[in-house]
């Protein structure tokens, strides 16, 4: 099997037809299902959350075949993403795509219990303290991108369950706990 | 059905009658009756089509349930044609002629006073001259003269071929053989005392004699001049030119169906005509045939009487009310092809399948040229197949710099249809082809791996 990095690629990945973008509807939504399943595993694995279109992304093309995406096929599958709320267009031009492997409301239930777990349920935390601080190595929230982190935040503030205040630096945001 | 009266004509799988040797239609009615008043043994043939050729008198029973019969009367037997009478009554009753022949087999020959009704709305006046036109013109004399010269196998005896041997004035031969001739009218022409031998074919009639010589000396004066050439330099462009003769003669049509012979019948006997026509392209080309290029080759056949390629669809959606063994057919994309009842889609999917599931084609897939050489048809023609089967979730595409190609469709699901139970069993033989090559091609990347 063929990896990147740790990835294992799947059989489909030095199938030439996986690259093209199929015009037969069946055939078409079977090679989305699939393609949505690749990246969204290989975003989860390797910890990314925003795909550029017009970017290298590895997944893209695959060198040993010589084929990768037309600019329509990564639309294509982006879209799909899109569609059933498993990513987001991050600007009107949609040339960014934000990849939500999970989604926001889970987001904000792994936050919840992360609190819980460390018994922060009262205390006061930066934003940037959630993303790389000490207590979160090694979870899921480690290394989280801003910009969903934040809508996770905004989803609990809107809750009730914590208040988002501006910090003393301006660059940086506080978070009160109120579980 | 005609009893011992008259014989039975061929007809062609598509109901148009199987002309003789030089035999050109001439006319063609419809819903004509055919009896005798005075003979009451003789067949009453009702509503029947009526083609008028250069040797025969048709009646084709218009029957759209079972195969159509038909009878001939040989010109040659008529021995006379009454003109129409005018009268009051005639002026109601469905216009009708009558003309005499002597019919039977031999023995029981006498002579038969025949009537046609034409029932149709036909110009009967025009029919008539038609008729008598042909009949005048002897133009089966010509025919045996020309069948027994060309194979030696005469086609109906009983008259003497006064020309023995002489290439006389041919009837009018329209198809590819009609360019020939109307090249020699051409030289014809500068002879101004001939001229009006063409214009009126009457005349021709009563100058046939200085005609048959002049068609001599032209005849002599090709050959001449082909042997005086041929000791020439240019030898080759003789032989060019004598194959060309052959080759034109051979696929011409020699009766092509026009406007003028069959006028409102036009299209369904035009249609007929090209059913009959296409079996044997369609054949060469694997059961399915361009429009463009049967088009093509109609025409080339029917010389100077071209058709529009607006009567060619017209007479090629005719088919579907005709009983016959050819089809129009309209891919997806637009493209019309010509493809016989027999051939079916689901064969040359099985055949295209195998083509895919080759080792070679599993890693590299195939392209329209592939699919062309190995179904043996035109590469445009293997590309809609190829589009059709892609269709059917058989196939997949990959569009690369390197080109269109197409791969079995590993991107399904498996389905209970066995062609994906198929594919699923080919998945594994893929995984170990791909693997087993990527070693081959990436050397580099074993140590990697």
């Amino acid at each position: 099997m063929q990896k990147m990095g740790e990835f294992n690629l799947p059989n489909f990945f030095n199938y030439p037809p996986y690259f093209t973008l199929q015009p037969v509807r069946e055939t078409r939504e079977k090679q989305i299902q699939l393609w949505k399943e690749l990246i969204i595993d290989f975003c989860r694995t390797q910890k990314i959350f925003v795909i550029g279109l017009e970017e290298d992304f590895p997944l893209f093309s695959n060198p040993a075949i010589e084929r990768s995406l037309s600019h329509e096929a990564r639309m294509a599958f982006l879209s799909a993403l899109v569609y059933d709320g498993r990513a987001e267009w991050m600007d009107k031009g949609h040339r960014k795509c934000l990849v939500l492997w999970h989604r926001i409301q889970d987001w904000a239930d792994l936050i919840v219990n992360f609190v819980k777990e460390y018994g922060l349920e009262d205390s006061v935390m930066t934003v940037e303290e959630i993303r790389s601080g000490t207590e979160s190595r090694g979870t899921e929230l480690q290394g989280m991108d801003r910009t969903v982190l934040m809508r996770a935040l905004k989803l609990l503030e809107h809750k009730g369950k914590l208040a988002i205040f501006k910090g003393s630096s301006a660059d940086d945001e506080g978070v009160k706990f109120s579980l | 059905m005609a009893g011992n009266w008259l014989p039975a004509a061929q007809l062609t799988g598509s109901g148009r009658p199987v002309l003789q040797q030089g035999e050109v239609e001439c006319s063609l009615l419809s819903s004509v009756d055919l009896f005798s008043e005075e003979n009451p043994s003789f067949p009453h043939l009702k509503s029947g089509l009526v083609i008028l050729t250069t040797h025969r008198l048709l009646w084709v029973q218009e029957s759209t349930t079972s195969s159509p019969t038909a009878i001939f009367i040989p010109l040659s037997s008529i021995t006379h044609i009454f003109s129409v009478k005018k009268s009051i009554k005639s002026m109601f009753a469905s216009p009708r002629f009558r003309f005499q022949a002597s019919l039977g087999e031999k023995g029981t020959k006498g002579m038969v006073m025949i009537t046609l009704i034409l029932r149709g709305k036909a110009d009967i006046d025009s029919f008539l001259e038609k008729f008598w036109e042909a009949w005048r013109k002897r133009g089966w004399e010509d025919g045996v003269k020309y069948g027994s010269e060309a194979s030696g196998s005469g086609l109906v005896s009983g008259h003497g071929s006064g020309g023995d041997g002489v290439l006389g004035v041919r009837m009018p031969v329209v198809g590819v053989a009609g360019i020939l001739r109307k090249e020699q009218e051409m030289w014809e022409n500068t002879d101004k005392s001939l001229q009006e031998a063409f214009q009126d074919l009457n005349a021709l009639m009563s100058k046939a004699k200085e005609m048959v010589m002049l068609a001599e000396k032209m005849r002599a004066k090709l050959l001449s001049g082909s042997t005086s050439q041929a000791t020439g330099t240019n030898d080759e462009e003789i032989g060019t030119k004598e194959e060309m003769q052959e080759l034109l003669l051979s696929v011409g049509i020699v009766s092509p169906v026009t406007k003028e012979s069959a006028g409102a019948l036009y299209h369904q006997q035009l249609s007929r005509q090209l059913a009959d026509f296409a079996k044997i392209p369609l054949e060469r080309a694997g059961g399915m045939i361009n429009l463009i290029d049967i088009y093509c080759l109609f025409n080339r056949a029917r010389g100077t009487e071209l058709i529009s390629p607006d009567d060619l669809l017209r007479a090629c959606s005719l088919w579907e009310k005709f009983d016959v063994p050819v089809m129009l057919r309209k891919f997806d994309s637009g493209v019309m092809v010509i493809q016989s009842k027999s051939h079916s889609d689901n064969e040359v999917f099985t055949r295209i399948r195998s083509m895919v599931t080759t080792p070679d084609a599993l890693r590299a897939g195939i392209t329209a040229s592939d699919a062309a050489m190995s179904l043996g048809i035109a590469p445009a023609m293997a590309k809609e197949h190829l589009l059709a089967a892609e269709g059917k979730g058989l196939l997949c595409r990959d569009v690369s710099p390197e080109g269109f190609r197409f791969f079995v469709n590993l991107l399904q699901e498996v389905d209970a249809d066995d062609i994906f139970l198929l594919i699923a069993a080919e998945l594994k033989i893929m995984e170990s082809i791909i693997h087993g090559s990527k070693l081959s091609l990436l050397p580099g990347e074993i140590e990697e791996a």
